[in-house]
């Protein structure tokens, strides 16, 4: 079976969870006689060969650079020698007329799209070839901005391809009553295919840890409390300090370490200073390699207190890692996580409540993270590949759903 | 009338904290040593410093002193310069040991560390001012004997313990709110003190030379020496014309090309040309002009900013955070007995650091994000309290319970 997979980034080269899930779900299928072409909108080295990958840039481009981030303008390089910035959604309509092009010289039975920079690309590709397009919701637009409405470009974008879809797949139960509650798609187009975890990402690593005072404040009897992620509105942060304010008021032996970087960087660090925990709240901005793992290890407990977060990988990362978590129900790992302490993220004094909880007893920090570890452990990003090869087989094969 | 221009200039740098992260700390506790290419080295910043300031202002200064008997100045310094040139710049600390050799070069007694212990810990207080005595003692023979606070920082309290402590007169900044009616160009005696005396920087006068001397955009412009002795002399009821500024306005706020030299060149023939004008030090200003009124100054002036508050320092509450952690450490960081520990301590009290975490004007980019070497106040307060949790790890390792 042939897939044109569509989709926005692939690691090394990502800025989130997106391209990790696209990559393990493709390696996931490519063990099932599935041949997969994954078509990005930039050129980018890509080594292993479970799959082809090729870059969709508009003719006359000779080459299409990223920046560091995936959302940001890219640089396309012109023939002539000229050069451009163009900006994202100037992109993702650069990437449809190129995916159109590409089509007529392919054959594929599945076209397979991965949010909605690609989504119009797949329904060109649909339309121009008549074959079977599955779009992959691992957020909406709501999610991104952090539950007020966005943009209204990117929702109609989203909208008019889940109308001409003929299979939704949702990455949790919790986005699926977000497509059909945003955008009233029934409920029967929609699948809900959770996201997995790679295990071989646990392979333990040499050497200390690498945050020297921290492993001295924890032999001096102080807990880490972690958060590891994009400073953004989405992840709820926000209140997040302010449920650190109400831990630190009781047990001032805690300190609350927050890893990455985002447009919420300065406000988060000012936060912390005017409720009076500069001293409790260490930023260490975005990290990557054994300061990522580490940020995780060190910890006693990790939150993911998200507004909204369609699946998060990172709580399962942090189980991996040996540290237990407290997530947000409006996540959609909860859905597959029952060994974790859950919280609506507006509920500042519970989100109190249960980090103290965690701080004060080590041993409901070291029954949660036993269980949740068995949890873990049963998870397969096989399990992903084999719901969606079911779907791909149920459009192809005339086999009804 | 006899008129006295008192100049005094002001000569600090500080240990700048290196871009130091929470990996760092607990591994290396070398904050204050960046690569030497990093806005933030010490030792680059001393060599430009010495080099396009210090050296070339102090020949002129030196020939001003020979050419004119009667030229007079006074500076601080601070400990924390004086040691940065002992170790990087030596030829610039003997050129201003040469200009106190002339006798006509007075030093001001401050903090050894330019902090603003004086609001945190008189214990501390007392004893970096007592660090820094010894330290002009050592190099420059000589014991001050009118003092100023970090960032002519001022108030009753302060003349009070000024007075206590046997000093003739105290710095401040000469602020309408506190003089009220009151011109800044006579000396003063702050309420509820005997004996001191407190001169008030004219601080108009002092900023047409440390500010707009170079700015073509202004009325004043160009400020030559005659017309600069002409307004004092034009003012009629005064005895003293506190001129004060940071040392760095010669060669370094103002550059060569404004032509601020030629003006300090000249300043010397075109006011003593008449006849009862002279120059003095601060504390020959205390010595011979009576105080002409009581100044009272219940609360806190600066020489910073339109507000004239500790707020450059202290207004946001990162800048509030950091140093009331760090004032917390004291009585085990004294009781640990780790002098190197207890002086990276004091390093991190230098009032600087706070001010790079100054987010008031962060978005005009002005004289603010000038003086930083941090690209934003929020890189600056990291970095700090990075170093912070170091000097606890350190502590902690000590034994100390933190």
């Amino acid at each position: 079976m042939k897939i044109l997979m569509l989709g926005w980034e692939l690691p090394p080269h990502n800025s989130g969870g997106l391209g990790v899930a696209c990559y393990h779900l493709c390696k996931a299928l490519a063990k099932r006689d599935i041949d997969i072409e994954f078509i990005l909108p930039y050129h980018a080295p890509f080594e292993e060969d479970f799959m082809t990958v090729t870059a969709a840039h508009p003719q006359g481009a000779k080459v299409v650079l990223a920046n560091a981030s995936a959302y940001d303008s890219y640089k396309y390089v012109f023939d002539d020698g000229h050069e451009e910035w163009i900006d994202i959604v100037g992109q993702q309509a650069i990437y449809e007329h190129a995916v159109a092009k590409m089509v007529d010289s392919r054959e594929f039975d599945v076209i397979h799209a991965h949010d909605w920079l690609t989504f119009r690309a797949g329904v060109r590709a649909k339309m121009k070839r008549n074959v079977p397009l599955i779009l992959h919701v691992h957020s909406v637009e709501r999610d991104r901005a952090g539950g007020a409405d966005g943009n209204p470009v990117v929702r109609e974008i989203e909208e008019t391809s889940f109308l001409m879809a003929d299979r939704i797949v949702a990455v949790s139960q919790l986005t699926k009553d977000a497509i059909i509650r945003d955008y009233g798609i029934p409920a029967d187009k929609i699948e809900v295919v959770h996201n997995s975890i790679d295990h071989d990402a646990f392979l333990a690593l040499d050497g200390n840890n690498a945050y020297r005072y921290l492993t001295e404040m924890k032999a001096q009897g102080y807990r880490v409390i972690t958060n590891v992620g994009r400073l953004t509105v989405q992840k709820g942060l926000t209140n997040f300090i302010k449920a650190a304010q109400q831990v630190v008021m009781r047990e001032p032996k805690t300190i609350f370490l927050i890893v990455g970087s985002g447009e919420q960087y300065f406000e988060l660090i000012e936060l912390a200073a005017d409720l009076g925990i500069a001293k409790n709240v260490i930023f260490t901005g975005f990290q990557r390699g054994k300061n990522w793992r580490d940020s995780f290890a060190i910890a006693d407990l990790f939150c993911m207190p998200s507004v909204s977060e369609p699946f998060g990988i990172a709580p399962l990362e942090s189980i991996g890692f040996g540290t237990p978590t407290l997530i947000s129900k409006q996540s959609g790992v909860k859905e597959v996580l029952t060994n974790s302490l859950k919280v609506d993220f507006w509920d500042i004094n519970e989100m109190a409540n249960q980090i103290t909880a965690v701080v004060q007893n080590d041993a409901l920090r070291d029954e949660l993270q036993a269980n949740a570890h068995r949890e873990l452990e049963r998870m397969s990003w096989d399990t992903t590949a084999d719901k969606l090869h079911g779907i791909y087989r149920q459009h192809t094969e005339g086999v009804p759903a | 009338m006899s008129k006295a221009i008192v100049l005094y200039l002001h000569v600090h740098q500080p240990y700048r904290v290196r871009h130091y992260t929470i990996f760092d700390a607990g591994t290396d506790h070398e904050y204050f040593t960046a690569p030497y290419d990093d806005r933030t080295s010490n030792e680059r910043i001393v060599h430009k410093v010495a080099e396009k300031s210090y050296i070339p202002t102090n020949k002129r200064l030196l020939e001003l002193l020979k050419d004119h008997p009667e030229f007079k100045l006074s500076l601080s310094i601070t400990g924390t310069v004086l040691e940065q040139l002992e170790k990087w710049a030596p030829e610039a600390l003997k050129s201003f040991q040469e200009l106190t050799a002339t006798g006509r070069v007075e030093i001001v007694a401050e903090t050894y560390h330019h902090s603003l212990a004086f609001f945190y810990s008189r214990e501390e207080f007392e004893t970096q001012v007592r660090m820094h005595r010894e330290k002009v003692e050592e190099l420059f023979g000589q014991t001050p004997t009118v003092f100023r606070n970090t960032e002519l920082a001022y108030n009753n309290d302060l003349a009070y313990w000024a007075d206590q402590a046997g000093y003739k007169g105290v710095l401040a900044e000469g602020w309408d709110k506190v003089l009220g009616w009151r011109s800044p160009n006579f000396v003063y005696r702050p309420t509820h003190t005997e004996n001191i005396k407190l001169l008030m920087k004219n601080y108009k006068l002092s900023d047409d030379i440390a500010f707009r001397f170079g700015d073509q955009s202004w009325e004043g412009w160009p400020l030559t020496a005659d017309k600069f002795a002409h307004w004092l002399n034009e003012t009629p009821d005064a005895t003293n014309f506190n001129l004060f500024m940071d040392y760095e306005t010669f060669g370094e706020h103002q550059w060569h090309e404004t032509g601020i030299f030629d003006f300090l060149k000249h300043l010397p023939d075109q006011w003593l040309k008449k006849e009862g004008n002279s120059f003095m030090t601060v504390s020959e200003a205390c010595d011979s002009i009576e105080p002409k009124d009581e100044v009272d100054t219940p609360y806190t002036v600066t020489w910073a900013d339109t507000e004239r508050d500790l707020s450059a320092w202290l207004g946001n509450s990162m800048q509030s955070s950091a140093i009331t952690a760090l004032y917390e450490l004291q009585g085990p960081i004294l009781a640990s007995g780790d002098w190197q520990l207890i002086e990276d301590w004091r390093r991190l009290q230098t009032s600087d650091h706070f001010y790079y975490m100054c987010t008031k004007y962060f978005n005009d980019g002005d004289i603010h994000a000038y003086f930083s070497p941090y690209e934003n106040p929020y890189d600056a307060f990291i970095a700090f309290m990075n170093a912070y949790h170091d000097v606890v790890f350190r502590l902690s390792t000590k034994g100390a319970r933190v």
